[in-house]
C-alpha cells in the first residue's frame, strides 16, 4: 500500500497521521513532510502509525532524525503505535528507549483518560 | 539450485517489489504465516542494504535476490560492492542511537542490522565465492 500522511492539530500538538508502508522508496517523503512541520513551526509533533503495516530501518532513520531535531529545538516528538508487530521492531533495535511511545493520541498528547 | 531468481537495478522503488516476491515464494515453500512479517522485513533490509551499497559506490549492476526452498526456505541476496563496505556491520545501542552526532545513514545502517540479526536466526552475510560483493543469506524453516 502506498504512503499516506495527513496531518491535523489537538492542543498545541501536531500529529501526523501515517499510512501504509514506509520504506526506503517512501521513507523520503515522511521526512520531507516532517521538515516542512517543523520549519512551519511545529514544535511538539505526534506521527501517529496506526495505519502503518510496514516500516523499515530507513522509516526509522527517519523518525530518529525528526526527534533529534526537535530535542535541538526544545520540542517534543512521540510516537503512537499498539501494533505488536511495529512494537517488536522497536524492541529489537532499541529504539523503545529513544522514543516516548504511546498507546494512542490521546495519550500522546495528553487529552485523554 | 534456485527455484526463483529475481534481479533487479539498484533503486529504492524495487526493493518492495522483491519483498512482495520473497513473501510469496515463503508462503508457497510452507513457511509458517505467523514468521511471514518477518522474512517480508528481512528480505526488505538486506535487499535495501544492497541498494544503498551500489549507489555508495556508483554501481549500475543489479542486486540479486535467490529464492530456494529446498529442505528450508533459503534466501541470498548479493551485492557488488567492494566487501570491506559490506562487512563490518555493528548494532547500536540506545545510547548510541540517540547521539546528536551520529548522522542518519549509519543510524539506518546500524538499525537494519539489528533488525536482520534480531528477525533471522539462521543469517550470514560473507564475501561471494565469484568476484566482487557480499551476500547476506538467510533461512527460515518449513512446514511440511
Amino acid at each position: 500500500m502506498e504512503l499516506s500522511l495527513a496531518t491535523r492539530t489537538v492542543g498545541e500538538h501536531t500529529v501526523l497521521e501515517v499510512g501504509g508502508e514506509v520504506d526506503v522508496y517512501t521513507a523520503p517523503r515522511l521526512r520531507e513532510r516532517l521538515l516542512e512541520l517543523i520549519d512551519a513551526g511545529a514544535r511538539h509533533v505526534v506521527v501517529d502509525l496506526g495505519r502503518v503495516d510496514f516500516l523499515d530501518s530507513t522509516g526509522l532513520g527517519v523518525l530518529v532524525g525528526a526527534l533529534k531535531r526537535l530535542r535541538t529545538a526544545d520540542g517534543t516528538f512521540a510516537l503512537v503505535c499498539d501494533k505488536e508487530p511495529l512494537l517488536k521492531i522497536f524492541r529489537i533495535t532499541a529504539l523503545d528507549q529513544v522514543f516516548p511511545l504511546h498507546p494512542s493520541v490521546e495519550a500522546a498528547t495528553g487529552t485523554g483518560k | 539450485m534456485a527455484t526463483v531468481r529475481l534481479s533487479f537495478s539498484p533503486a529504492p522503488v524495487h526493493v518492495r517489489t522483491a519483498r512482495l516476491v520473497g513473501v510469496a515464494v515463503a508462503r508457497r515453500a510452507g513457511v509458517r504465516e505467523d514468521l511471514l512479517d518477518e522474512v517480508r522485513l528481512a528480505i526488505g533490509e538486506a535487499c535495501t542494504r544492497a541498494v544503498a551499497l551500489h549507489r555508495q559506490y556508483g554501481l549500475t549492476d543489479p542486486v540479486l535476490v535467490e529464492m530456494s526452498d529446498s529442505g528450508a526456505y533459503a534466501v541470498r541476496v548479493v551485492d557488488r560492492a567492494p566487501i570491506e563496505a559490506g562487512i563490518g556491520l555493528a548494532a547500536l545501542d540506545a545510547d548510541q542511537l540517540a547521539n546528536e552526532s551520529l548522522n542518519e545513514d549509519d543510524l539506518t545502517t546500524g538499525v537494519g542490522f539489528a533488525l536482520l540479526a534480531g528477525f533471522v536466526e539462521d543469517l550470514q552475510v560473507r564475501p561471494v565465492d565469484d568476484g566482487v560483493g557480499t551476500e547476506v543469506r538467510m533461512v527460515w524453516p518449513v512446514d511440511r
